[in-house]
């Protein structure tokens, strides 16, 4: 059964890097449904947040490839229980139609919604929050018409306690294990 | 060795050059071209120390490389420019990835300035390639070459091998640089030796001493891992049966007498009927590839499976592994065997193994005996191989193009020493063969190589000719024509109701191309030359063509067909 899970991938900062993560997807007919990068709190690791919806058996395949990658420190999925997650949206909004309307305002107070910038033709407002309540919001905005919409990927921080600070030392231990005996091209 | 070249000034070119030195490179396959003059400029002065071989193609360079380095320990290096040197690369590279093939290719880039702008011979190398490589790099500063080649050799050559691209600008080549060289000896993100989990050491030792009809599927890992004694000793103490995959060839001596033969589509019948009869299957540096398991809904189900595996995304990707051992087929080993029972010969172990020896008898009967001591008139591809095998008494390596000839080569001939068969696998590449013959005998001159090639294949990369020709390369060249797409119109006959659809070839005087590229040669038609032709061939002590025209229709049995299982493999 298909379902939404978010992956983390903890990599160096390298050009084309993200690209090697992508064709991974692409090669399989998987849709990203959203990506966003950022720098991690550990200074040189980039985190790659990615959200696919696939079967549980498919994605713990597409994981083990994505930390094939040379230059990717770790990667994770998570079922959306197994994660704390936000996406922020801004709406446009023509200023004509909602003005005097006090149904518009009722809508952003009960949203939680802000309006960050206001201007003669329209106002913009902003929601912070699930994938679910944004589009929901979107639709009771509807009516007012909305000029323009844009969404972002999803920012998450993962339940799981181990840090990432302790996944690098392991990886890094990792990384200088050699066998004992040679192999065939290896000259150890 | 040029002395003094550490802390001096040197173009990045020159650096290039002194890093694959230092990197351990003796030969390179290339063809120079603009964007990388300047490297084979400082090649000049130092084709004493690396030699490089000047093919008649990129893609000639980058399946040499392969071949090298599939013989010997040594990994191959490609050199080639922008554009299309660089593109003329990318079917080698893929076969290099899938096949696990240590290649190290050195591409020409414009000017870094120059790069986004459709320049002259521009392409984006990186991007193309990315898919089909290891790891690959843009190198835009003179700085950057010395530690991105020791990178380069440390990523083809550690772990799972694999091909690695160095795209070089133009300016870079140009720059100056201070050489230093630093090996590189790990990478902070890179694990490519897993610590092997002693725990999963014990699970697969219970499972194996437990069972009553243990197999063993002995693949190219064993011969990545230089492992061939320590699953020689593996099976011997445990009493165990093992086969082989295509790419396993040769890691298991054939003449032993626990080998059973070979798996896949064409493989032999015990092998592939047994693997669903076997109670623990322990498959030791191989990725179940398609060719192998038939249709994998019905693969080994009644089996536990033990795969010893040093690449985690292989484990659990076709077939369950109910107990992964992740990790270097030889340490993996060395910690298994001394807990394996040791001299298993119930009656049980018996009969298991006697199993083998039954289907042997029918297919030497159904299929082999007549393989090999045909009746007909025409000669087929099954008695010459036969021939060669006992001429050259199992020594040879062997390389091999891809089709009917393929499976026929892998099937007759009998591996007795290591590393001796070189094969296009995974990819299947038309092509393959003449330029990795060229590349094994370069890699291992005191080694017999003879290219089995047909009539198809060759034809897509007969201009390597040229480089046997320039450099006196004696690779034997053995053709085994049916003036057919052979393999292509075996399934035609089985499977599209007998369409030759574009499958049969006009053929030019092959015999008479290799006299103009200076080679010896000869052309048999009839049985009873054939073994004096073979003799003539492998006595040469230069190159040598030989072209056998084989039977036109012959098809390769016993065959898995696409979609059954490896239990409905039919013999005629």
């Amino acid at each position: 059964m298909k379902q939404t899970y978010t992956i983390s991938v903890f990599s160096e900062d390298i050009v084309g890097l993200l690209n090697r993560v992508t064709i991974i997807f692409t090669r399989r007919h998987i849709n990203i449904e959203n990506i966003i990068t950022s720098e991690t709190e550990v200074k040189g690791i980039y985190r790659y947040t990615i959200v696919v919806t696939v079967e549980k058996e498919r994605i713990e395949k597409i994981v083990k490839l994505i930390e094939k990658q040379v230059e990717v420190m770790k990667a994770f999925y998570h079922s959306d229980d197994e994660i704390i997650s936000r996406e922020i949206a801004l709406y446009k909004v023509s200023s004509e139609a909602i003005n005097q309307n006090e149904e518009f305002q009722r809508i952003i107070n009960f949203y939680g919604a802000k309006i960050i910038s206001i201007s003669y033709d329209f106002v913009v407002v902003e929601k912070t929050s699930s994938e679910e309540k944004i589009k929901k919001l979107f639709q009771e905005l509807e009516k007012f018409g909305i000029l323009e919409f844009s969404r972002s990927g999803r920012v998450a921080i993962t339940k799981p306690m181990k840090t990432l600070s302790n996944y690098l030392k392991e990886i890094e231990y990792n990384s200088k294990i050699t066998i004992k005996t040679k192999n065939k091209h290896g000259k150890n | 060795m040029k002395h003094n070249k550490y802390n001096k000034e040197v173009t990045g070119a020159e650096a290039v050059i002194l890093a694959l030195i230092d990197s351990g490179a003796h030969d390179v396959f290339g063809y120079p071209g603009g964007a990388i003059m300047p490297i084979y400029d400082a090649l000049y002065d130092y084709q004493d120390e690396l030699k490089h071989y000047l093919v008649r193609h990129e893609q000639g360079a980058i399946h040499a490389a392969q071949g090298y380095s599939r013989v010997s320990d040594k990994p191959g290096v490609v050199f080639a420019t922008s554009g299309p040197g660089a593109t003329n690369l990318i079917t080698g590279i893929a076969d290099a990835q899938i096949d696990s093939n240590p290649v190290i290719c050195i591409t020409g880039q414009v000017a870094s300035h120059l790069i986004g702008t459709d320049a002259f011979q521009e392409t984006d190398v990186i991007g193309i390639s990315m898919p089909v490589t290891k790891w690959n790099i843009q190198v835009t500063t003179a700085d950057e070459i010395a530690p991105a080649i020791a990178k380069a050799f440390y990523i083809a050559t550690s772990g799972r091998p694999g091909p690695v691209l160095v795209d070089i600008t133009k300016d870079a080549q140009f720059g100056k640089t201070i050489y230093k060289f630093e090996k590189c000896t790990s990478i902070r993100s890179y694990v490519p030796y897993p610590e092997i989990d002693v725990k999963s050491i014990e699970a697969a030792a219970e499972l194996i001493n437990s069972a009553k009809k243990p197999y063993i599927l002995c693949g190219h890992g064993v011969l990545l891992a230089e492992a061939q004694q320590q699953i020689i000793e593996f099976a011997e103490k445990g009493n165990i049966p093992v086969a082989s995959t295509l790419l396993g060839l040769s890691a298991f001596p054939a003449q032993h007498p626990l080998y059973v033969g070979y798996l896949g589509m064409h493989g032999n019948y015990g092998p592939n009927i047994l693997t669903n009869e076997c109670d623990v299957l322990i498959a030791v540096g191989m990725r179940f590839d398609d060719r192998v398991t038939g249709n994998v809904k019905t693969y080994a189900k009644q089996a536990k499976v033990v795969h010893i595996e040093i690449d985690r995304a292989e484990i659990n990707k076709i077939v369950h592994a109910d107990v992964p051992v992740l990790g270097d087929a030889k340490e993996a080993l060395n910690l298994l065997t001394p807990m394996i029972k040791s001299g298993v010969n119930t009656k049980e172990r018996k009969e298991w193994l006697d199993k083998f020896e039954v289907c042997h008898q029918i297919e030497l009967e159904k299929v082999i005996n007549a393989a090999v001591n045909p009746t007909s008139v025409s000669v087929k591809m099954s008695e010459v191989i036969d021939k060669l095998h006992k001429l050259s008494e199992g020594k040879a390596v062997i390389v091999t193009d891809v089709g009917q000839h393929q499976m026929i080569a892998t099937r007759y001939y009998h591996f007795y020493d290591t590393n001796n068969n070189v094969t296009s696998g995974g990819l299947g590449t038309m092509g393959f063969g003449l330029p990795a013959a060229i590349g094994a005998k370069v890699s291992r001159p005191d080694k017999q190589v003879v290219l089995v090639v047909g009539d198809g294949g060759y034809q897509m990369t007969m201009q390597e000719l040229g480089t046997i020709m320039d450099y006196n390369i004696p690779v034997k060249i053995l053709m085994l024509n049916n003036n057919y797409l052979g393999m292509v119109r075996q399934w035609q006959q089985l499977f599209f109701e007998k369409r030759y659809s574009f499958t049969e070839l006009k053929n030019p005087d092959f015999v008479a191309i290799a006299k103009a590229y200076n080679i010896k040669g000869q052309k048999v038609t009839e049985r009873k030359d054939l073994n004096s032709a073979l003799k003539e061939m492998l006595d040469c002590k230069e190159a040598y063509f030989l072209e056998v025209v084989v039977e036109t229709e012959e098809n390769v049995f016993p065959m898995v067909p696409t979609g059954a299982s490896v239990a409905e493999i039919i013999l005629e």
